[in-house]
């Protein structure tokens, strides 16, 4: 599973990497996590809000920390 | 943070009524609107009680200082959790992608008070303000209706009216929303008028044209009140310190210190305190909840209103940090023509207020 989170390194966003990074590895999901930093990058997306996460190319997610249950909905679906 | 374990530890100990809400939501929300009256009309007596249960003498310095910081805590707390959830719940009407759309192609003018007042509803994060700033310009909001958007969104939004509101009354309120959003409308509409879409960083010019296209999508009332009780997590989580800490210096304040003390440099009559203010204010980098202790001091020592808004309105419109983030959208010209048209604003607001007031 191929998963990106979107975001220019404010608190949020390393929250929410570090949220599901401990989310992946309790459900022991195999998993490449990348951090998309550069604004240009971001915008390609559409997103209009950071932190964005992006799950096999799809966007699933933009502002603000996801919810646990969320982020495990995501991990099952994909 | 402390913070963050008190609230789950809150939200596990009411995990089983969660689900009750949702199936009722209306029920809910009636119930909750009664006992949030009901508890609020209590808050003052309760504080009385607790004065004298103490045995401190009601009128002398402690006493006086206890009683405050008895009663505003929870009402203040009780205000902002109450406008919190509510203005989450409205929040799930107005996102960014809605209001994009309600303004793109629209003229300016109309759009630019449009633009100020939809900042207030819209929920914002300064740390989106970057790609929220291309998403509009790339969809066809004009530069100067986008910076409306960009100079209200943080500066006039729900936490820093209810706290005005809970803390100096409603006209401080409603005062600092007038002229917030004047600073912002104006500001935006200049900005429009200066012609400065050359000075936009070039690949963001380059970028392709994306349509504001907007599908609505169908949300429950109890989805809207899952919208209010994240809210209510994540932004009266974050900042009850800092509404304590401002509490607490009140009380301090209320009790002990002499008035007028600030009164010297800060007072009406000194022509350079707006200016400084506005100074002092945009390196300083909070959010409202974070300037209120700062607020409260400064207006208890006898600091003028105009002087004292316009350091509040320097620290949260204008920062150092975002205008770093800006620089990668915006070449320094516009950035520069930006602070200095903020800027002007909030001085404006600060002398007319301590002229007329």
């Amino acid at each position: 599973m191929d998963i990106k989170v979107l975001g220019t390194g404010c608190t949020n966003c390393r929250n929410t990497v570090a949220l599901i990074e401990e989310v992946a590895k309790a459900k022991g999901v195999a998993f490449k996590l990348e951090k998309v930093e550069e604004m240009r990058d971001i915008m390609a997306y559409g997103v209009m809000r950071t932190p964005g996460v992006v799950i096999d190319g799809k966007v699933v997610h933009a502002g603000g920390v996801p919810a646990r249950d969320k982020i495990e909905q995501w991990l099952v679906a994909a | 943070m402390p913070g963050g374990r008190v609230f789950t530890g809150m939200s596990t100990l009411i995990a089983p009524f969660k689900r009750w809400p949702a199936r009722q939501p209306l029920t809910f929300l009636l119930l909750a609107v009664i006992v949030w009256f009901a508890l609020y009309q209590t808050l003052d007596p309760a504080a009385e009680a607790l004065v004298a249960v103490l045995s401190v003498p009601r009128d002398s310095h402690l006493g006086g200082a206890l009683q405050f910081f008895f009663y505003d805590t929870p009402k203040v707390l009780m205000l902002l959790t109450g406008v919190v959830f509510v203005m989450g719940m409205i929040n799930s009407y107005f996102t960014p992608e809605r209001t994009r759309a309600l303004l793109a192609g629209r003229s300016e003018g109309v759009a630019n008070v449009m633009a100020a007042s939809l900042g207030i509803v819209t929920p914002f994060c300064s740390c989106s303000a970057v790609p929220l700033f291309i998403g509009f310009v790339q969809a066809g909001v004009p530069l100067g209706v986008t910076f409306s958007f960009l100079i209200s969104a943080p500066m006039v939004n729900e936490v820093a009216l209810t706290l005005l509101f809970g803390m100096f009354g409603w006209k401080v309120a409603l005062l600092y929303l007038g002229l917030g959003l004047s600073v912002a409308i104006v500001a935006g509409w200049v900005i429009g008028r200066l012609k400065m879409e050359a000075y936009l960083e070039d690949w963001v010019r380059d970028m392709p044209r994306t349509s504001a296209q907007f599908e609505a999508q169908g949300r429950t009332l109890a989805d809207r009140m899952d919208g209010g009780f994240a809210a209510v997590r994540e932004i009266v989580g974050k900042v009850w310190p800092y509404i304590l800490g401002g509490i607490a210096l009140g009380a301090l304040i209320h009790g002990y210190v002499p008035q007028d003390f600030m009164a010297s440099f800060m007072g009406r009559e000194v022509w350079w305190s707006v200016p400084l203010a506005v100074l002092i204010g945009v390196p300083m980098y909070t959010n409202a909840a974070g300037v209120i202790p700062i607020v409260q001091a400064l207006l208890a020592k006898g600091a003028a209103l105009g002087t004292v808004l316009a350091f509040m309105m320097s620290v949260i419109a204008l920062s150092l940090p975002e205008m770093i983030i800006l620089r990668k959208v915006l070449k320094v010209r516009l950035i520069a023509t930006f602070v200095s048209i903020v800027a002007a604003g909030i001085l404006l607001v600060g002398y007319v207020f301590n002229a007329v007031l």
